[in-house]
């Protein structure tokens, strides 16, 4: 009869960039038995199948391509001896830190003393973006393309077509471009609803020139037409309700980030409802004792390189959690005001560390080319600064911790915004 | 061109022309289903609100009341036997206006009329106490504690892999192009074989009526009616513990948000005529209306991710009953107008077209050495599932690859529909045997190995 019950002292869902710098900090901290359970055959997360280089930039301080990446955070993991567990999924909660484990080595219910949920994010789906018409096949995310032509090699003529209308444009949505051109298959248009293009105006810039795809701004994709496979998309101007028809064989949903959630929703734990993370105090402590949280989840979606440094701060709240140090209990909420659609992290406690990387992170709903961002507490303007970095829509917003210096934990609501 | 001689062709593998093949294969006939498509369940059987009705609301005195009440029974017992996933979930009628109220005391009687007598009228209070997240202004409701949530894909399933292993044949992508009635027997051309029947029985839903009039007759028109339906995440699950109606109207059944046997609500149908027999896209419009009476029934269930969107086509015609008829002559069955409720009453048309062809002249002789009935693998939300089971994972750790993350569907369920007696030949046909790649993040994470399995490739 084999094991039905594993204890670890610190159990990592999810092994990303975040779970896996976690991991491994936890061991450098002395942390005895370090579990990691990923449920894809393979361990490493989204950077596996993002064949591009700019990996690492920010945590390992060198230059990677996201296979590499993937492989050198693996390593690391291995080098200190994590239990890492791929092809393995946490199904449910057995109880408070619990959690039951399905893999081929069997289904298991693992009792750790503290939980780090780094389960990610991914981006909507056709129907969670409730884009009506046919239902053929051409459909896809730009996680799906990837794994397509990253991981299984595929070209034109399976799932993807030659010929694509790519919905956003965010840096990922490039990325999809890169690797449709990759599988021989050409994007026509790329599409965003906002009046400027979400990524980087640089980017934007040397992407378009490089890779001459027009970027219809403005726009909303209100149909997919074709019903075997995708024949083409009526497109609509959200300024004037203009519409019209572009014949393609491919549609690529790009961006338009969700965590997932699952876990963190049925344990119960309280989420934001404006990213539906679950809601993280600077530390990265969720509402439930032992448990915490990192990486995309938390902020879907910014760089790999900023999910593996939230991976190592929590660690080290991790640490503090299993030598028994005191919690503060007063809390702030942090919401966000005009200009924002979410703020993360959104508790601030008393005597508590500084966010990962001195860092606030937002998530714009409008273009700002140097924003104002404005601190309240209350009827009390904690701070006021203009920063020398845009707000775009499309990307997180990163603001200095320096600007919450002057909130007082405990007294009231913080309002964050930007003009 | 071969010719395949039988003394029954069942023409549609829908869930009425597969429950057909069934019955009739229990006895000393040959039997073949032919189908157009490439699969079984794959039109109108697979898009529909999945409920097992009692029939409480039908029009009472109508084959359709008959057929859903006797049906109700013969697959509520069918789906226990056989592994086919039922929740016994109730439903609670909602009342929202003052005219709704007054209309429940006569939905009652009918019930009553129906041969249903479990209904009864609850106050308000009740029915938030019932739906604590239904949104304001319900003044009172009716229950109707059998109507229960079933898995439509598998109920069809089970019906033909039980056809087939009485040695029933299941032709797939056997379009029928011509009909050619003679003296004893009925020539049917198909894209691909000739098919030789004694008897045919028409079951093809949608099209019922143009193979109808091959036979001669001018008896009624289907219109394709379509129901958008939406999907919501499993999250939304508690929400919604029971089938909640609305009080029917002169323009139908109206929107009900429901659980699904897979564990999501669902929300739906609209309801609208339309001239294109093959037309199930959804539409803006749809959505609009769904979300509107969404935000009214359910405000709550908005704030949840939708997981999918669908439309069905009802086969509606222009009279209010199914039109069932045996032509003793022709030595050919109808069955025409078979709506939503089909999938509830499919067992008791089966069993009632068994009679019709007796009567007009077809013996029957039961088979000798029946095989025992299939048992089918549970995608119900409600029932263990393998990843769920130390046992099957510990005997074949394929059942403990799970592949789809959002579904739970491991590489062990995905190889056995794989190598079932009637295989999925696209991604819609795994997802219906499995439920891979229809969960929220709809082939985000596993649509690629998903695929390279489906070809044979991993």
């Amino acid at each position: 009869m084999q094991r039905t019950v594993v204890q670890a002292d610190v159990l990592v869902v999810g092994a990303g960039p975040a779970g896996l710098t976690a991991a491994t900090a936890l061991r450098e901290a002395g942390v005895d038995s370090v579990m990691v359970i990923e449920r894809e055959t393979d361990a490493g997360g989204i950077p596996r199948h993002s064949d591009h280089t700019g990996y690492g930039l920010r945590d390992l301080r060198r230059v990677l391509t996201g296979p590499q990446y993937a492989r050198r955070l693996v390593d690391q993991a291995k080098d200190w001896r994590v239990d890492l567990r791929t092809s393995t999924m946490a199904t449910d909660w057995a109880a408070d830190t619990s959690l039951f484990v399905t893999g081929p080595g069997g289904r298991v219910r693992v009792e750790a003393r503290a939980v780090i949920l780094a389960t990610g994010a991914r981006e909507r789906s056709r129907s969670a973006r409730m884009v009506p018409g046919d239902r053929p096949s051409g459909v896809l995310t730009t996680g799906l393309l990837q794994s397509l032509v990253h991981l299984r090699h595929e070209r034109a003529g399976g799932l993807i077509g030659t010929r694509a209308v790519v919905i956003g444009a965010e840096l990922v949505s490039w990325s999809a471009v890169v690797t449709l051109r990759e599988a021989g298959c050409e994007t026509v248009l790329m599409t965003s609803e906002y009046e400027r293009p979400e990524s980087y105006a640089a980017f934007n810039l040397a992407g378009r020139t490089a890779l001459r795809v027009p970027v219809s701004t403005s726009t909303r994709l209100v149909r997919i037409i074709g019903r075997e496979r995708v024949e083409a998309v009526e497109l609509m101007r959200l300024d004037t309700g203009a519409r019209r028809i572009l014949e393609c064989d491919t549609v690529v949903l790009t961006g338009d980030w969700v965590p997932d959630n699952e876990l963190a929703r049925v344990r119960g734990l309280a989420i934001d409802a404006e990213h539906r993370g679950p809601l993280v105090d600077t530390a990265l402590r969720t509402s439930a004792a032992g448990i915490f949280a990192a990486g995309n989840l938390l902020h879907p979606v910014d760089t790999a390189d900023v999910a593996a440094l939230d991976g190592r701060h929590v660690a080290v709240q991790v640490t503090a959690w299993l030598r028994g140090l005191a919690q503060p209990t007063e809390s702030t909420r942090v919401v966000p005001g005009a200009g924002l659609r979410w703020v993360v992290p959104g508790v601030i406690r008393p005597g508590d560390p500084a966010p990962p990387r001195d860092r606030v992170l937002a998530w714009p709903t409008l273009y700002r080319p140097l924003p104002r961002v404005i601190v309240e507490q209350g009827s009390v303007i904690v701070a006021s600064r203009r920063l020398p970095w845009p707000a775009s829509p499309g990307r997180v917003l990163r603001l200095p911790w320096g600007l919450f210096g002057g909130v007082r934990p405990g007294e009231g609501e913080v309002t964050v915004s930007i003009t | 061109m071969s010719t395949i001689d039988v003394d029954v062709a069942v023409i549609g593998a829908g869930v009425v022309g597969c429950a057909v093949a069934r019955e009739l294969s229990a006895y000393d006939l040959s039997v073949a289903i032919i189908e157009a498509r490439g699969d079984v369940g794959d039109a109108t059987s697979k898009a529909n609100t999945a409920i097992l009705h009692t029939g409480f609301d039908a029009v009472p005195g109508s084959l359709e009341s008959t057929m859903v009440a006797r049906g109700y029974h013969l697959l509520g017992e069918y789906a226990e036997l056989v592994g086919i996933p039922v929740e016994r979930t109730g439903a609670l009628l909602v009342a929202w206006t003052q005219e709704e109220l007054d209309s429940l005391p006569t939905l009652r009687e009918k019930a009553l009329k129906n041969g249903y007598q479990d209904c009864a009228i609850v106050g308000a209070v009740d029915v938030y106490r019932r739906l604590p997240h239904l949104g304001a202004g319900a003044l009172g409701g009716l229950t109707v504690p059998g109507e229960s949530i079933i898995c439509p894909w598998t109920t069809t399933l089970a019906y033909a892999n039980e056809a087939l292993s009485r040695g029933a044949r299941v032709l797939l992508s056997h379009r029928v192009t011509g009909v050619e009635v003679g003296a004893g027997r009925t020539l049917l051309n198909t894209t691909q074989a000739q098919v030789s029947a004694r008897w045919v029985v028409n079951a093809t839903g949608l099209g019922a009526d143009v193979l109808d009039r091959l036979f001669g007759y001018d008896r009624f028109t289907v219109v394709p009616r379509r129901g958008e339906l939406l999907v919501f995440d499993k999250l939304a699950r508690p929400l919604a513990e029971c089938i909640v109606l609305p009080v029917p109207s002169s323009k139908g059944k109206g929107v009900l948000v429901s659980p699904t046997i897979y564990g999501n609500v669902m929300l739906g149908p609209t309801s609208e005529d339309l001239d294109d027999r093959a037309n199930t896209a959804t539409s803006e419009a749809g959505f609009e209306f769904l979300l509107a009476k969404g935000r009214a029934i359910m405000p709550q269930l908005l704030d949840e991710e939708v997981t999918a969107a669908y439309a069905g086509l009802r086969a509606a015609t222009e009279h209010s009953d199914y039109v069932v008829d045996a032509d003793a002559p022709q030595r050919y069955v109808l069955l025409g107008g078979i709506r939503s409720t089909g999938l509830t009453a499919s067992m008791a048309l089966a069993e009632h077209v068994v009679e019709l062809m007796s009567a007009a002249g077809l013996t029957l002789e039961p088979r000798a050495g029946l095989a025992s009935p299939p048992r089918m693998p549970n995608i119900g939300e409600a029932f263990p599932r393998p990843y769920q089971r130390v046992d099957l994972v510990e005997h074949d750790p394929e059942y403990g690859r799970i592949v789809c993350f959002c579904e739970r569907v491991t590489r062990g369920e995905i190889r056995d529909a794989l190598t079932s007696p009637i295989p999925p030949t696209d991604l819609d046909g795994l997802r219906r045997r499995t439920r891979a790649c229809m969960g929220r993040c709809q082939g985000f994470y596993c649509g690629a190995e998903v695929d390279a399995l489906l070809r044979g490739m991993s």
